[in-house]
């Protein structure tokens, strides 16, 4: 009898998540996939909305993120408006996403990924979190905390509240920056440093023991896309989009948020509320690329600053060509906080930082706009259209867990093939399976703007497929 | 005195309210000596426990499968919190009521996609036709309004709600706060 294991839902996961693992009659894996369950459809109900509202609705798309979709969504408004921001504007919406990326790698790598990483990936469900690391490791679990407050804090500093923050609008930034706030965030750097230096060294002294896990998760060659500057060093927030191939040769280059939608498509799976993007010259799902932290890094020459650059060569030093193995995006994703770190106090530096001309302003110039950032998690897509008053008429959105999104269902394939075997599975084989996901930090409040949530959970399903086991974990 | 068993729920929500729980920082530490997180997108159980004491529930009611988690919920936790706007009022996911999940499923699936055109219907959950708000299904103990919520204002109302104290949300909250 063939069957389906089902694990509902996925934890330790932005959002709701569903794998489910079929078997053969002999009891191998046939296939798996991963399911994103949530669907609210900002696509099509932002119609009519007048487009200086997108930036604030937009954000609402997720709350980890909203400062991402905060930024796109501004940049499309600017491209509509025909406009380009005032400078300071630009560097201090430039901090805001740098504080943001360095809260939420905190948050996925801390909170969601350290409890495999720093207690075991076959350590008793019950304790296999953040409060567990904490209790095992009250030095690494408080930094992890500490950085994504450090991040937060600089949010609330600059936007007035943590989540949503209302300051990011379409033209610019509503409020400049005061010196007491500049002061304020500059004296938090010392202890943000001596905690990411902690958590890289305690990364690099367990690592070694994952060899199995670097071997089988999601580590296959692939395209890759991420913004990067004229210097070739890495960017989030301006910059244009370079995609790379598996031995590292520029396949396009130089890609405007305006170009995006001609190289970038996205195709639909019947099995997730989650697109899956493609780039179009090579079809789908051949054209399947990786974003996020391992992409960028796999991309840039430089981090661009001195400390990231340090580690950047020693990431690049794990491979000839770009790193393939997806267990290292959480080794990215630290030095990704290490440079954000160092960039936010660089950006401080500038002798301009506190100039009070952060808006522009105008109306509608242009029926359509496009604007693209880097999420933590990987590359964001906004494009609008408008009529003559400036409502909506069209939106369309890209976001990085939709490009992760054939990547993530290989991964968890291979995976499933790995760990089960004759039908036979433990707990910590499925918490692996789950850890091939986690290494994405998909955004399943993201990647459901216009789709839904994913839930994980396993269960088997006979042949013709009703359900002859389900297997709850943690109960 | 056994700890208190907490659950944190998110439903068709954005995730905000749970980043700003997570935003109480270290008091999160804190309060964890008092409470069990036994039911949580950031810890490990896949099944909502027999018997929770505190159940937060951030997001509105908009798939069957929500609808299903927000009656098991119910059954299951003394003292339900509506977490956050979404969950008090439908908010931003149900602006897409007077369009209906028809539409907006043939603009995601079909108009706005180069490969593939069709709307997803293995595994993943139907939509309900109406986005409402949690009280429209079960009863809700305690209103907790914000979009969301700060963490202050979760400090406030969960050391109350442990210790039995006095909880005055409107002088913490408001909507849209």
């Amino acid at each position: 009898m063939s069957q389906t294991i089902t694990i509902d839902p996925v934890t330790r996961l932005e959002g709701h998540g569903k794998i489910t693992i079929h078997l053969n009659e002999q009891g191998e894996v046939a296939d798996a996939h991963f399911h994103v369950t949530q669907v609210r459809g900002f696509e099509r109900f932002s119609e009519g909305r007048p487009f200086y509202e997108m930036p604030a609705l937009m954000a609402r798309i997720c709350g980890i993120c909203p400062v991402s979709h905060l930024i796109a969504s501004a940049k499309a408004c600017e491209s509509i408006m025909a406009v380009q921001i005032p400078h300071t504007a630009a560097q201090l919406r430039r901090m805001l996403n740098l504080a943001q990326m360095v809260q939420s790698h905190a948050l996925s790598f801390f909170y969601l990924s350290s409890p495999d990483l720093l207690l075991g990936m076959d350590t008793d469900a019950k304790t296999r979190n953040l409060f567990g690391v904490v209790a095992a490791k009250p030095e690494l679990g408080r930094a992890g905390v500490a950085l994504r407050r450090f991040g937060q804090h600089i949010i609330e500093l600059l936007g007035d509240k943590r989540i949503h923050p209302g300051w990011v609008i379409a033209g610019g930034v509503t409020e400049p920056l005061l010196a007491a706030k500049r002061d304020e965030i500059l004296s938090m750097i010392p202890e943000a440093f001596a905690n990411i230096k902690l958590a890289l060294k305690a990364y690099k002294e367990i690592a070694d023991r994952f060899q199995n896990e670097i071997e089988v998760f999601a580590n296959f060659p692939s395209l890759y896309l991420g913004l990067i500057n004229e210097d070739e060093s890495v960017e989030f927030t301006d910059g244009a989009l370079r995609l790379i191939d598996a031995e590292g040769k520029i396949v396009e280059d130089g890609i405007t948020a305006e170009h995006f939608p001609e190289v970038i498509g996205e195709a639909v799976e019947p099995y997730s509320y989650t697109k899956f993007a493609y780039y179009k010259p090579l079809g789908y799902p051949a054209g399947s690329y990786r974003v996020g932290p391992l992409a960028r890094l796999n991309i840039a020459r430089s981090m661009g600053t001195p400390l990231a650059n340090a580690e950047l060569a020693e990431f690049k030093k794990l491979s000839q060509g770009p790193v393939q193995g997806s267990f290292y995006y959480h080794y990215a994703r630290l030095i990704d906080m290490l440079y954000g770190i160092e960039k936010i106090e660089q950006i401080l530096a500038d002798p301009t930082i506190l100039d009070t001309h952060v808006r522009a302003q105008a109306g509608v110039n242009r029926l359509e706009g496009t604007g693209q950032a880097e999420a933590p998690r990987g590359t964001l897509h906004h494009h609008y259209r408008v009529d003559d008053d400036g409502k909506i008429t069209w939106a369309n959105l890209v976001i990085a867990t939709g490009q992760n999104n054939n990547a993530m269902n290989r991964g968890v394939l291979t995976a499933a093939k790995a760990y089960i075997k004759d039908g036979k599975f433990a707990e910590g084989a499925l918490n692996r399976i789950e850890a091939v996901v986690r290494t994405f930090d998909p955004c399943l409040s993201c990647s459901t703007h216009a789709f839904g949530q994913m839930p994980l959970a396993v269960t088997l399903l006979a042949a013709d497929g009703s359900v002859s086991d389900r297997l709850v974990r943690g109960a | 005195m056994s700890k208190l068993k907490l659950a944190t729920v998110w439903l068709d929500g954005c995730s905000g309210c749970h980043m700003s729980f997570l935003d109480m920082d270290e008091r999160l530490l804190e309060l964890a000596a008092l409470v069990d997180v036994v039911y949580s997108p950031i810890v490990d159980a896949k099944e909502f426990p027999d018997q929770v004491d505190i159940a937060l529930v951030e997001g509105a009611v908009a798939s069957v499968d929500d609808e299903k988690k927000i009656r098991k919920i119910r059954a299951h936790t003394k003292t339900l919190v509506a977490m956050g706007d979404c969950a008090i009022t439908g908010n931003v996911p149900s602006m897409r009521n007077p369009i209906g999940p028809q539409a907006v499923l043939e603009r995601a699936y079909i108009e706005n996609v180069s490969a593939q055109p069709q709307i997803p219907c293995v595994v993943v959950p139907k939509l309900l036709k109406i986005v409402r708000p949690i009280h429209e299904f079960v009863t809700v103990d305690v209103f907790l309004p914000g979009c969301p919520p700060s963490a202050d204002t979760f400090y406030a109302a969960l050391t109350a709600l442990v210790t039995g104290g006095p909880l005055d949300i409107p002088a913490l909250t408001r909507f849209g706060a």
